[in-house]
């Protein structure tokens, strides 16, 4: 019998390994994850968990009744892996033989490194980071926020709800410029600043002050913000280290073609998620990272499918890899929803309504439109996703 | 044989699910999206790709 290895037990790990088996797969699948939970539901973290009291078993994904027989090895990365051999090591040690790897590692918070001392300092991507840090956002405490893009948002407006007083300190000269434009960037951080938000835009951090733990921060410009909460938001790093060795690209998370299939004729070897770099036919041959919440279930389905057909000594179906990113952000009462890729726009263009009230924000390219971003226009948002989804018309 | 949908008081109204089953689930008011208590076996994959984009995960399929 086939054994399958998934390194990653987060959701794209999970919608792998449910694809192998509506694709025919019968074989054992071992799942590891370097955290201690089944797979769980990462955005709430920075939202209603984080202000309303975390509970993993309520952001714990529902699993297919197809893969109750799953193992799940948890609490455990992967060190190593030989492709050769066709073996996983894992950080305490065990060595798990497969026939077919699925990369679903993921990605972990980028940490700077800055002078000073590391307590008070937290990132925001697990739930033992959110169950540390919720605690310690109460009223009067002074949080400065690394990072202006969506998780340093939410969590912006998420401490302002629970009453701490916030900074935001970023390079971007907008919060959010590079899904938004600069545009819909500003009309956002003037909504933050109407709760309250400070922002020190076009600045770093140079370095903190305080014994054990930090009490201050140092901007660029000389600036001392009170600091008893920094959290870090500064973007990511994919998790390729346990490959190396193996000859494949790591440059940027794992590159793949339209089939989820990893380049490489030693084993065969898929990724899904948000390590996967993958081409999009909607938006051309250049393969990308997105790390939209909706890409792994839709690179999962396609990885499954291609990794059930080449252990079943099928050819995998290479054809064109379709899926529309979308993503959604909630601050405060205001709900962003995306389709496409609003970031690869030369031209941005107000189609309805006001930036600073409910608005229709298009985005485009010399191909047309490759985006659009609503703000509290869910309904109007979504009639263009068919217009995006043509893209990929001949 | 049929399938049934429930979904939860989670619901926002991200519309995700129906983009998956556009027949099946509708955005609406209030509820956000409304969607048949039970459909045919024949619809279950649609009804469980709607459930697995729900970033709620508020669609319960039995």
């Amino acid at each position: 019998m086939r054994r399958v290895v998934v390194v990653g037990g987060g959701l794209a790990g999970l919608r792998t390994a449910e694809s192998l088996r509506s694709n025919g797969f019968a074989g054992p699948i071992t799942v590891v994850g370097d955290e201690p939970h089944l797979p769980y539901n990462r955005p709430p973290l920075s939202k209603e968990a984080l202000r309303n009291g975390i509970e993993v078993e309520a952001l714990s994904f529902r699993r297919k009744a197809s893969v109750e027989d799953v193992t799940w090895l948890l609490g455990t990365a992967a060190a190593a892996c030989d492709l050769a051999a066709r073996t996983v090591t894992l950080d305490d040690g065990r060595v798990l033989e497969f026939d077919g790897l699925v990369v679903a590692s993921g990605i972990r918070p980028r940490c700077l490194p800055i002078p000073g001392p590391a307590g008070g300092r937290t990132m925001l991507r697990t739930v033992t980071d959110a169950e540390a840090l919720r605690p310690r956002l109460s009223p009067g405490v002074h949080v400065v926020i690394m990072g202006a893009g969506f998780i340093g948002c939410e969590t912006a407006a998420t401490a302002r709800a629970l009453g701490a007083e916030v900074a935001v300190v970023a390079l971007d000269e907008q919060p959010m410029i590079r899904p938004l434009g600069a545009d819909l960037g500003a009309a956002m951080r003037r909504r933050h600043e109407h709760h309250g938000v400070h922002f020190h835009l076009g600045h770093t951090i140079e370095s903190f002050a305080g014994d054990d733990r930090v009490h201050s921060a140092t901007l660029s410009d000389g600036t001392e913000l009170p600091a008893d909460v920094v959290i870090e938001a500064v973007g990511s790093v994919p998790n390729v280290a346990w490959l190396d060795g193996n000859g494949l690209d790591l440059s940027d998370g794992v590159v793949v073609d339209s089939a989820m299939q990893v380049a490489t004729d030693i084993a065969p070897v898929v990724a899904a998620g948000d390590i996967a770099r993958h081409p999009n036919a909607l938006f051309g041959p250049v393969p990308r990272r997105i790390e939209h919440w909706n890409m792994p279930t839709e690179t999962g389905r396609r990885a499954g499918q291609t990794l059930a057909a080449l252990l079943a000594g099928d050819e995998p179906d290479h054809g064109p890899f379709a899926a529309m990113p979308s993503f959604w952000s909630d601050q405060y009462d205001h709900s962003l929803q995306s389709f496409g890729m609003p970031g690869l726009a030369t031209r941005v263009v107000l189609a309805d309504g006001d930036l600073d009230g409910p608005c229709i924000v298009e985005y485009h390219d010399a191909s047309g439109l490759v985006g659009v971003v609503g703000v509290d226009r869910t309904r109007e948002t979504g009639s263009y996703r068919g217009q995006l989804m043509g893209r990929s018309d001949p | 044989m049929t399938v049934r949908i429930t979904i939860g008081f989670q619901c926002e109204g991200y519309g995700q699910c129906c983009y998956e089953a556009e027949d099946l689930f509708q955005l609406g008011d209030k509820p956000p999206v409304r969607a048949p208590a039970e459909v045919d076996e024949s619809r279950r994959a649609d009804v469980e790709r709607a459930a697995d984009v729900c970033p709620m995960q508020a669609i319960t399929v039995e």
